[in-house]
C-alpha cells in the first residue's frame, strides 16, 4: 500500500497545487514542496525496513502491492520495490524537492500549472521505478512524457517548441517500439504456458528462440537507449536539456535518463539474458564511443547548459558500458554512476540556472571573472565541476572507478578508451570553470552571491556528493540483492544465432489466418 | 416472427415512431426547445429500452435483422452520440439566425435509426435500407444551413460521392447474389468460409465493389477524398455526427461480416485490406500535418484512426473484435468532444476552425482547453485516456496475429500523428495574443453543451483508468 501512496500523493498534490494556486501562487510551491517531503520520508521509511529486517535479504522485493486491473488481458496494478528501485525513488524525490526549490524565483508564470506538471512527471518516474507489470510500466513510461513536454514547451527558453517536439517524438516512437516488444513477449509467454499475463516475475521466465528474442529485445533496447541516451540516438538530449527551465533540466538529466538505465537493468537483461549477452560487445562499444564523443562535443560548446548536456552523454556512456560489462563491479559502478550523475549534473544545471537568473545569459563567451563578484558561487561550482570530472573523494569517482574495473575484465581496449574519456572530462570541466569564473570580467558583471534558499540546495548536493564519495557502502548494500539476481542470469551465448530458426516461425500468433 | 422477436425490436420501434412523432409535432408547434426535448426523450427512451429487453436476446427478427448484444451495444453508442450531438446542435443553432432549426433533429433521429439498423442487419436488404436511411438524412443534415455556401458545397459533394458509392455497393451485392444465390450475410460468410474451391471472379468483383462502398462510408484511403471538405463545410455538431454515428453503424457490420479471414480462398482480399489500412494510416497522418484548419486536421486524423481500426478486422483472433469495439467507443467519445469544443467556441460570425482561433485558449478558458487537450491526447494515445487503452488493445490484436508490418506502420504513423495533435495543444498553451476578435469575445458557455462534454470527458477518463468492466462487457458480446 505504501508504494501506491508514493505515487498517489504526487498525483493528488499535483492537482491540489493547481487548484490552490488560484488564490495564491505561493501556495502551489508550498503544496508541492510538502508533498515531496512527505513522499521522501515515506520512501526513507521503506529504507529502514531493509536494514532492520534481514529476512528480506533472501526475497529481493522489499515490498509488493498488487490488485487486478484489467483481468481479461492479464494486466495487474502491480508495484514492487527492491534495492535498485528504492535508491532510484529516493533520488527521484530528493531531486524533485530541489526542482521545486530552484523554480521558486525562476518560474513566475502559470505557477499552479507548472507544479502540476512537475509533480506528475515525478509521479510517472516513480511509477516507472516501481512497476512490476509490463503494461503498467508502459503506462507510466508514457505518462511521464506529456508533463515533461509541457515543462519544456511552456516554460523553456527561446527554442523551446522545437526542443519539446524533438523530445516527444523520439521518446514516443521508441516507446511504441517497446510496446511491440512487450506484446511480443506477452503473447509468446501466453502461447507457451497458456497464462496470458504481463507480470514481470512470470515474463522473465519466457522461453524464446534466439532469433525472436533478438528482435523483441530491440524494441526494449531502442526505448531505453533513446532515454539513456546512447550515441547515435542522443540528438534530442542537448536540445531538450538546453531549452528546458532549470527544474526541467534537473529532472531530465537527473531522472529521465536514469529510467533508461533502469529499464536495461530491470527488463532487458532478465527477460533476454542471452540476446543481451550477444548484444553486449556492440553496446559496450557504443558506450565507449558515447564517452569520447560526448566529451569532445562538450568541450566545443559555448552554451553553459549545452555543455553540461553533452557531459551527460559522456557520463551515461559509462552507464551503458557498465550495464553490458555484466559483472559485479560494473553493476555496482553503474548504480553509483546513476546516482552520482544525477546529483552532479543536476548540480551543474542548477548552477547554470542560478547564473542565468542573474546574468540572463548562458553564453560562456560573455561570462568570465565571476569569481571576484561571487566567490562563494565559484567555490561551490568548483566542487560540482570536480565531481563531474571524477575527483577522488566525490561520488562520481567511486562510480567510474568501479565501472572501469568491471570493464577492464571484459575488454582492456574499451577500458583504455574510457580512461581517455576521463582525461577529456578534466579538460572540458576545467574549461567550464575557466570560462565562467576565472579570466577577465569583460562584461563587468556584478552579481549577488548565493542566497539562503540556494545555499540549502547546493549544500544538500555537496553533502551527498561527498558522503557517497567517501562512504558508498550503504547504497551498494541496498542494491546488492538486485545485483546478485542479475549475476544469476543464465548466459549461453556460445550457441547464440541471429539467424531465424528453421523452419521460419515468425508467426507467433499460431497462424489462424 | 414470434412475440419475443417483436419485443426485441422495441428500441428500433421507439426510434421509428419517435421520429414520426417529432415530425408531426413540428408543423403544429414550432419551438426549438420543445423539439430538442422531445428528440432527447425519444433517444433516452430507446436507450432505456435497450436495457429492458436484453433478456430476450439474441433474436433473429425476420431474416433481415439480427438483434443481439453486439447490435445493441452499437445502437447504444449511436443513441448516446446522437443525444450528445442534439445538445451541441441546440446551443449551436440557438446562437444563429436559423429560421427553422427543428427539422435537424428529425433528420438526426432518422439517421440514427438507419445507423442502428445497419449495425443489426443480417441481410443485404436491411443493409441497404439502413445505409440509405442514414445517407439520405445526412444529405439534409450537411447542407441544412442552406444560406451558407460552404454547407451547400459540402452537401453536394457528399450527395454525389455517396450516391456513387451506394451504386457500387448495390452492384456488388447483386454480383455476390448472382454467384452465391443468397442475400443473407450469415449464410454468405458460412459459404465463403467453408469454400474449398477458388473464389470466382464474379464473387471477387462483388466483394471489391462492396469494399468501395464500405471504404467510402468509413473514409478510408483511396475513398477518403470527401472527408476533409465535408468535415470542414458542415456545421461543427453535424461534423461530429458524420464522424461518429455514420461510421459507427458501418463499422459494426464490417466487424461482424466483412472479415478477409472469412474468405480463405481469396488472399487478394486480405492484401487489399491490409494495403488500405497501411495507406490510410500513413496518408491520414501525413496529410493532417499539412493542415492549418482544425476541422481538416481532425478529418485527416479520422482517416488514420479508421486505418487503425481496420487492423482489428484484418487480424482475426480472440481479442481483435473486442479491441475494435473498444477502440470505436473511445474514438466516438473523443471525436464528439473535439467537435463539441469547436462548436462551443464557434460564434455567429465564424466557425472556430482556424488554428489561430486557439492561440492561448488555455489562459482564457482553462476548462475548455483542458478538455480539448485531454481529447487530443486520447487521439494520440497517451495514458489516462481511453485512446491509450484502445491503441494498446489494437496493437495487441495485431501482434497476436503477427501482423508485424501493419503494426509497425501503426506505431510509426501514429508518431507522425503526434506532431499535429501537439501542434494544436501547443497553440492552446502558447503565450501569444489572439488576433481573431470574434473568438476572443468572452461569451458565456452554453450549459447544455458543457454538460454533454463533461459527461463525455468523464467517460473517456473512466475508459482510460478502470476499463476492466467495459472490457468484460465487450468480451461478452463477441
Amino acid at each position: 500500500m505504501i508504494l501506491l501512496f508514493l505515487i498517489l500523493i504526487l498525483l493528488l498534490s499535483g492537482l491540489l497545487s493547481a487548484v490552490v494556486s488560484r488564490w495564491n501562487a505561493q501556495n502551489a510551491r508550498w503544496t508541492a514542496l510538502s508533498a515531496l517531503v512527505i513522499d521522501l520520508l515515506l520512501a526513507i521509511s521503506i529504507c529502514g525496513r531493509t536494514w532492520i529486517d534481514p529476512a528480506t535479504e533472501n526475497n529481493s522485493w522489499i515490498a509488493v502491492w498488487k490488485t487486478p486491473w484489467i483481468p481479461q488481458l492479464g494486466i495487474e496494478f502491480h508495484l514492487g520495490i527492491d534495492g535498485l528501485s528504492l535508491t532510484m525513488v529516493i533520488l527521484t524525490l530528493f531531486l524533485g524537492i530541489l526542482a521545486v526549490l530552484v523554480s521558486w524565483k525562476e518560474i513566475t508564470e502559470r505557477i499552479g500549472f507548472f507544479h502540476l506538471n512537475l509533480l506528475w512527471v515525478l509521479a510517472g518516474i516513480v511509477g516507472v521505478f516501481l512497476a512490476l507489470d509490463l503494461f503498467l510500466f508502459y503506462f507510466f513510461w508514457e505518462l511521464m512524457l506529456v508533463p515533461m513536454y509541457f515543462l519544456i514547451g511552456v516554460w523553456g527558453h527561446e527554442n523551446r517548441i522545437y526542443a519539446a517536439y524533438k523530445f516527444f517524438i523520439f521518446t514516443q516512437v521508441s516507446g511504441l517500439l517497446m510496446l511491440l516488444g512487450i506484446l511480443g513477449v506477452y503473447f509468446i509467454h501466453g502461447q507457451t504456458t497458456g497464462d496470458y499475463t504481463f507480470n514481470y516475475n512470470d515474463l522473465i521466465h519466457t522461453d524464446m528462440d534466439s532469433w525472436t528474442a533478438w528482435w523483441l529485445m530491440w524494441g526494449f533496447v531502442l526505448a531505453f537507449a533513446v532515454k539513456l541516451p546512447a550515441v547515435p540516438i542522443h540528438t534530442w538530449l542537448p536540445d531538450a536539456h538546453t531549452e528546458a527551465p532549470t527544474a526541467g533540466s534537473v529532472i531530465l538529466a537527473g531522472l529521465l535518463l536514469k529510467t533508461g538505465a533502469y529499464g536495461l537493468l530491470r527488463f532487458v537483461l532478465p527477460i533476454f539474458p542471452n540476446a543481451a549477452e550477444a548484444l553486449a560487445p556492440y553496446a559496450m562499444t557504443l558506450g565507449a564511443i558515447g564517452i569520447l564523443y560526448g566529451a569532445k562535443l562538450a568541450f566545443a560548446q559555448t552554451d553553459f547548459k549545452r555543455l553540461v548536456a553533452y557531459t551527460s552523454v559522456s557520463h551515461m556512456g559509462f552507464v551503458l558500458l557498465g550495464i553490458f560489462a555484466m559483472n559485479e563491479w560494473a553493476y555496482q559502478g553503474t548504480v553509483m554512476q546513476m546516482i552520482a550523475h544525477g546529483l552532479s549534473t543536476s548540480a551543474l544545471f542548477i548552477m547554470a540556472g542560478i547564473l542565468h537568473e542573474r546574468t540572463h545569459t548562458r553564453d560562456l563567451d560573455r561570462m568570465g571573472g565571476l569569481w571576484s563578484a561571487a566567490p562563494r558561487m565559484g567555490g561551490v561550482t568548483m566542487v560540482f565541476v570536480m565531481a563531474s570530472l571524477g575527483l577522488p573523494g566525490l561520488a562520481n569517482f567511486v562510480a567510474e572507478f568501479l565501472i572501469l574495473i568491471g570493464v577492464y575484465q571484459v575488454s582492456m581496449v574499451l577500458a583504455g578508451l574510457s580512461v581517455i574519456g576521463l582525461v577529456f572530462a578534466t579538460v572540458y570541466s576545467l574549461r567550464l570553470m575557466q570560462k565562467v569564473f576565472l579570466g577577465p570580467n569583460t562584461e563587468n558583471w556584478r552579481i549577488d552571491d548565493l542566497c539562503m534558499r540556494e545555499w540549502i540546495i547546493v549544500g544538500a548536493l555537496i553533502l551527498f556528493l561527498i558522503v557517497l564519495g567517501l562512504y558508498p557502502q550503504p547504497v551498494l548494500d541496498t542494491v546488492q540483492p538486485t545485483i546478485d539476481r542479475l549475476l544469476l542470469l543464465p548466459n549461453e551465448v556460445e550457441h547464440y544465432s541471429y539467424l531465424p530458426p528453421q523452419p521460419l516461425s515468425s508467426d507467433i500468433g499460431g497462424g489462424i489466418r | 416472427m414470434n412475440t419475443s422477436a417483436l419485443i426485441a425490436l422495441v428500441p428500433y420501434m421507439i426510434l421509428a415512431f419517435g421520429s414520426v412523432l417529432v415530425m408531426l409535432v413540428i408543423p403544429f408547434y414550432r419551438c426549438h426547445r420543445l423539439t430538442v426535448i422531445l428528440s432527447l426523450s425519444v433517444l433516452f427512451a430507446a436507450f432505456l429500452s435497450l436495457f429492458l429487453v436484453t433478456g430476450y436476446l439474441p433474436q433473429q427478427a425476420t431474416e433481415l435483422i439480427r438483434v443481439d448484444g453486439f447490435a445493441f451495444y452499437f445502437m447504444g453508442l449511436i443513441l448516446a452520440a446522437t443525444a450528445s450531438v442534439c445538445l451541441l446542435t441546440y446551443n449551436y443553432m440557438d446562437g444563429r439566425d436559423v429560421k427553422y432549426p427543428e427539422e435537424l433533429y428529425l433528420l438526426m433521429l432518422l439517421a440514427s435509426l438507419g445507423s442502428s439498423v445497419l449495425a443489426a442487419s443480417s441481410h443485404f436488404a436491411s443493409l441497404l435500407l439502413g445505409l440509405e436511411i442514414l445517407t439520405i438524412s445526412l444529405y439534409g443534415l450537411i447542407s441544412y444551413l442552406r444560406k451558407e455556401i460552404r454547407c451547400l458545397e459540402a452537401g453536394i459533394k457528399y450527395l454525389i460521392l455517396a450516391s456513387v458509392s451506394s451504386a457500387f455497393f448495390l452492384f456488388g451485392m447483386a454480383l455476390i447474389y448472382a454467384d452465391l444465390g443468397t442475400m443473407n450475410l450469415g449464410e454468405i460468410t458460412t459459404i465463403l468460409n467453408g469454400g474449398k474451391t477458388e473464389a470466382s471472379v464474379i464473387l471477387l468483383t462483388g466483394l471489391a465493389m462492396m469494399l468501395v462502398g464500405v471504404g467510402f462510408k468509413l473514409a478510408l484511403v483511396p475513398f477518403h477524398l470527401w472527408t476533409p471538405d465535408v468535415y470542414q463545410g458542415a456545421a461543427a455538431p453535424i461534423t461530429a455526427f458524420i464522424a461518429t454515428v455514420s461510421k459507427g453503424g458501418m463499422f459494426a457490420v464490417v466487424l461482424r461480416y466483412f472479415r478477409p479471414a472469412d474468405v480463405p480462398n481469396a488472399p487478394i482480399l486480405y492484401f487489399s485490406l491490409a494495403l488500405i489500412a497501411i495507406v490510410s494510416m500513413l496518408a491520414g497522418n501525413w496529410l493532417a500535418l499539412m493542415q492549418n484548419n482544425v476541422k481538416r486536421i481532425l478529418a485527416f486524423s479520422s482517416i488514420a484512426h479508421l486505418g487503425y481500426l481496420l487492423v482489428t478486422i484484418i487480424a482475426v483472433n480472440s481479442i481483435a473484435a473486442s479491441a475494435g469495439i473498444f477502440y470505436i467507443t473511445a474514438y466516438m467519445i473523443t471525436t464528439l468532444i473535439a467537435f463539441g469544443i469547436i462548436s462551443i467556441l464557434s460564434t455567429k460570425e465564424t466557425e472556430a476552425e482556424e488554428l489561430d482561433d486557439y492561440l492561448g485558449l488555455y489562459w482564457r478558458r482553462p476548462w475548455i482547453a483542458g478538455i480539448f487537450t485531454f481529447a487530443l491526447l486520447s487521439l494520440a494515445g497517451i495514458p489516462l485516456t481511453g485512446g491509450f487503452i484502445g491503441k494498446f488493445y489494437i496493437v495487441a490484436a495485431g501482434v497476436r496475429s503477427a501482423e508485424w508490418l501493419i503494426v509497425l506502420v501503426l506505431a510509426l504513423s501514429s508518431s507522425i500523428g503526434l506532431f499535429y495533435y501537439l501542434r494544436i495543444i501547443v497553440t492552446m498553451f502558447s503565450n501569444a495574443e489572439n488576433t481573431r476578435p470574434a473568438i476572443q469575445a468572452n461569451i458565456p458557455l452554453p450549459w447544455a453543451s458543457c454538460f454533454a462534454l463533461a459527461l463525455l470527458t468523464l467517460l473517456l477518463l473512466w475508459m482510460g483508468t478502470v476499463p476492466a468492466r467495459l472490457i468484460e462487457w465487450i468480451y461478452s458480446l463477441v
